[in-house]
């Protein structure tokens, strides 16, 4: 830190210390669970639909059919899944921005919200985090036994105290700028689909 | 020193606008209803806004250690922290940091900070291309006009408005007025600049003391393209933005959408906590006045702002007059009580653009007592002599009514028959602020008082209003 910098921060820190009012305590924050809806699932179902995601919850046994069928355009197909190979993978991009070759992209999220109809993602999903927003499409994974009741606990979350990047993404790109009327896409994923389905650790593989 | 901001003689010019003023006032009053939807589905929405509050209240009374917590654990996470005292500060190290790499296009997302610090202008005039890569701020850009809302910066413009900027910059179709098709143009345009842009920025909707992470709320993706795609980040906080910890943020997320547009969250919301391998993550933590505002007895609490627009959304004086009326970077109730803190002779009338009706404060998700604070505004504008001679008159005599019960009956008894008999000119004239575009109703036939004495009082028991 420069001297300019330092003599910058002094002022700032030395005029809030000034200037603060008497400390007032922390609360404790509940998780609210009182409310906590009966069927998660279909609940994440509802929430999600609202902000324009799709969920797919009949079985799945074969990705590259199911992708083949819903994106027939499709060329190029980047998997940061283990269970499908795509054409790329993440770590082919030497540039981020080379990301935006992508048609559709192949992911698994660890984390579902019921309140919200999000997904996590984070860095360790991803690789390349500009895979989820240069691609056209996103085809995301979700084990339902990992959909949580709420926000609070979508916060408890390791990641977000681990990871350099994380998201919680509620459907495709959208935008009310004009018009106050919500218009799909604006400058990320076209779609968001998300596939119910068991995590590979929960011993069953997909695809 | 600047003239006032005269928002009423601005608000006259959009009133006479047959196309834009209705439109406006429908779109914030449909999203006050989406919002009060919203907030109805949650049981605990109240208890969640007393939360919002105390936990803001809690950060600002220890601000100096939580920036300090934050500088410390952002340091720890390869984030490189700045601090600037002031607007020219803060331009001056995104200016230096751009420079130094040769970097002359910056793709940024909507941040009200750097618009409060007219940095965009300050880089453009050192040759900086900026691109502003949120739709609404994108056209706001084009058109060479500030943010008119905070959350919706091109609200109060038309599709019609919007195809036309469009095909002028863009060479797009001047007749498509579809929305998504203007959307489309947006997306086509502004890729490229993602892109090749080797700098992206962003504001900040929340830093994260415990964590050292800042998260960002946004619909288009916009802010995760300019944060991710380039190898240089740079980030601008309000030293007012932080608070404590990850599972304070999730009070504040579950409020914030809900309160600004009646969604239950945005489309991406989103945490930065550091830089990717191989690139570089700067947070620039700003004051601009914020630390002084914070020993403003009767204003600190403005600081508590989550910047939903819930207020604007809500106010009358707002939706019907626009918010450039306001010639201020924040505006409708909260702006009124943050602009003064900036420029006090520049912005001593926004005070007065209010009805005063407490709707703003009833809907804040963090609480603030907003109306209460414009009105604490008029009374330091009062003394301070920063108000109009008109205004200053209409004040003492309603002071000296209101303050007498006798008078303030004799007042309103007398109003219906004076109504009846007073010519036109004595109504409609220059004092007269509330009668400029619209009739001055009938008065009741009969005063509360007297209906009251008529209907409900019982004068055996010597009762008195």
């Amino acid at each position: 830190m420069n001297s300019t910098q330092a003599l910058s921060r002094n002022t700032i820190l030395d005029s809030v210390r000034a200037n603060q009012p008497a400390a007032q305590p922390m609360l404790t924050i509940p998780h609210f669970h009182t409310n906590k809806p009966a069927d998660l699932v279909a609940t994440f179902r509802e929430s999600i639909a609202r902000m324009a995601g799709v969920v797919v919850t009949e079985d799945v046994p074969d990705l590259d059919s199911f992708l083949r069928a819903k994106f027939p355009d499709a060329k190029v197909i980047c998997s940061a899944i283990p269970e499908y190979a795509g054409t790329i993978k993440p770590a082919s991009f030497q540039h981020w921005s080379d990301a935006s070759t992508i048609d559709v992209c192949m992911l698994r999220s660890p984390m579902g919200v019921a309140e919200t109809g999000s997904i996590l993602l984070s860095d360790n999903e991803l690789q390349v985090n500009t895979i989820a927003f240069l691609a056209h499409d996103l085809v995301v994974l979700l084990d339902p036994k990992q959909i949580v009741a709420n926000i609070h606990d979508a916060y408890e979350h390791p990641y977000f105290k681990l990871r350099h990047y994380s998201v919680l993404m509620t459907g495709p790109s959208g935008s009310g700028d004009i018009g106050g009327v919500v218009v799909h896409p604006a400058q990320a994923a076209k779609t968001l689909t998300v596939i119910l389905s068991r995590a590979p650790d929960a011993g069953q593989r997909k695809g | 020193m600047s003239s006032p901001v005269d928002q009423a003689k601005n608000a006259e010019k959009f009133l006479t606008d047959t196309v834009h003023e209705p439109r406006l006032d429908k779109l914030l009053w449909a999203m006050r209803m989406r919002r009060d939807a919203a907030a109805r589905q949650v049981p605990e929405w109240e208890e969640l806004r007393t939360l919002a509050s105390e936990i803001k209240e809690h950060t600002l009374s220890n601000l100096s250690d939580y920036l300090i917590q934050f500088e410390a654990r952002a340091t720890a996470n390869g984030v490189i922290v700045h601090w600037a005292r002031d607007a020219h500060e803060h331009n001056q190290i995104v200016y230096d940091l751009l420079a130094e790499q040769g970097i002359d296009l910056l793709v940024k997302s909507k941040s009200m900070l750097t618009e409060e610090c007219e940095m965009r202008p300050f880089l453009e005039r050192r040759g900086i291309r900026v691109t502003e890569t949120d739709l609404g701020e994108r056209i706001q850009q084009m058109d060479n006009q500030p943010p008119g809302h905070i959350v919706g910066p091109a609200i109060h413009k038309t599709n019609k408005d919007v195809a036309v900027l469009f095909s002028q910059k863009y060479g797009s179709d001047p007749n498509n007025e579809d929305t998504a098709y203007l959307a489309g143009v947006m997306r086509e345009n502004t890729r490229p600049d993602f892109l090749k842009a080797r700098a992206g920025m962003t504001g900040a909707n929340f830093a994260v003391a415990e964590t050292g992470a800042i998260v960002v709320a946004t619909n288009e993706g916009n802010a995760d393209l300019s944060a991710n795609t380039p190898p240089l980040h740079i980030c601008s906080v309000g030293i007012e933005k932080i608070i404590p910890t990850t599972e304070s943020l999730a009070v504040f997320i579950r409020l914030l959408a809900r309160s600004a547009t009646g969604d239950t969250i945005t489309q991406y919301t989103s945490t930065f906590r550091g830089p990717r391998k191989g690139a570089a993550m700067h947070v620039i933590l700003v004051d601009n006045g914020r630390s002084a505002r914070l020993g403003m007895k009767r204003f600190w609490h403005s600081l508590k702002c989550i910047r939903c627009a819930a207020c604007m959304n809500t106010c009358p004086v707002y939706r019907r007059s626009g918010g450039l009326s306001y010639g201020s970077t924040y505006m409708g109730p909260i702006g009124i009580v943050m602009m003064p803190t900036f420029e006090i002779r520049k912005y001593s009338e926004l005070p007065f653009a209010s009805t005063l009706n407490g709707s703003c404060s009833n809907v804040c998700p963090v609480k603030i007592d907003i109306h209460e604070q414009i009105y604490g505004w008029r009374e330091v504008m009062e003394e301070n002599d920063q108000i109009q001679v008109v205004k200053k008159e209409a004040m003492r005599v309603a002071d000296k009514v209101l303050s007498h019960p006798a008078l303030y009956q004799i007042a309103t008894a007398t109003l219906s028959t004076a109504l009846e008999v007073v010519p036109h000119f004595a109504i409609y004239n220059r004092l007269n602020a509330w009668g400029k575009r619209r009739d001055v109703p009938d008065a009741a036939r009969e005063t509360f008082h007297e209906w009251y004495r008529n209907h409900r009082l019982d004068t055996n028991e010597g009762g008195r209003l």
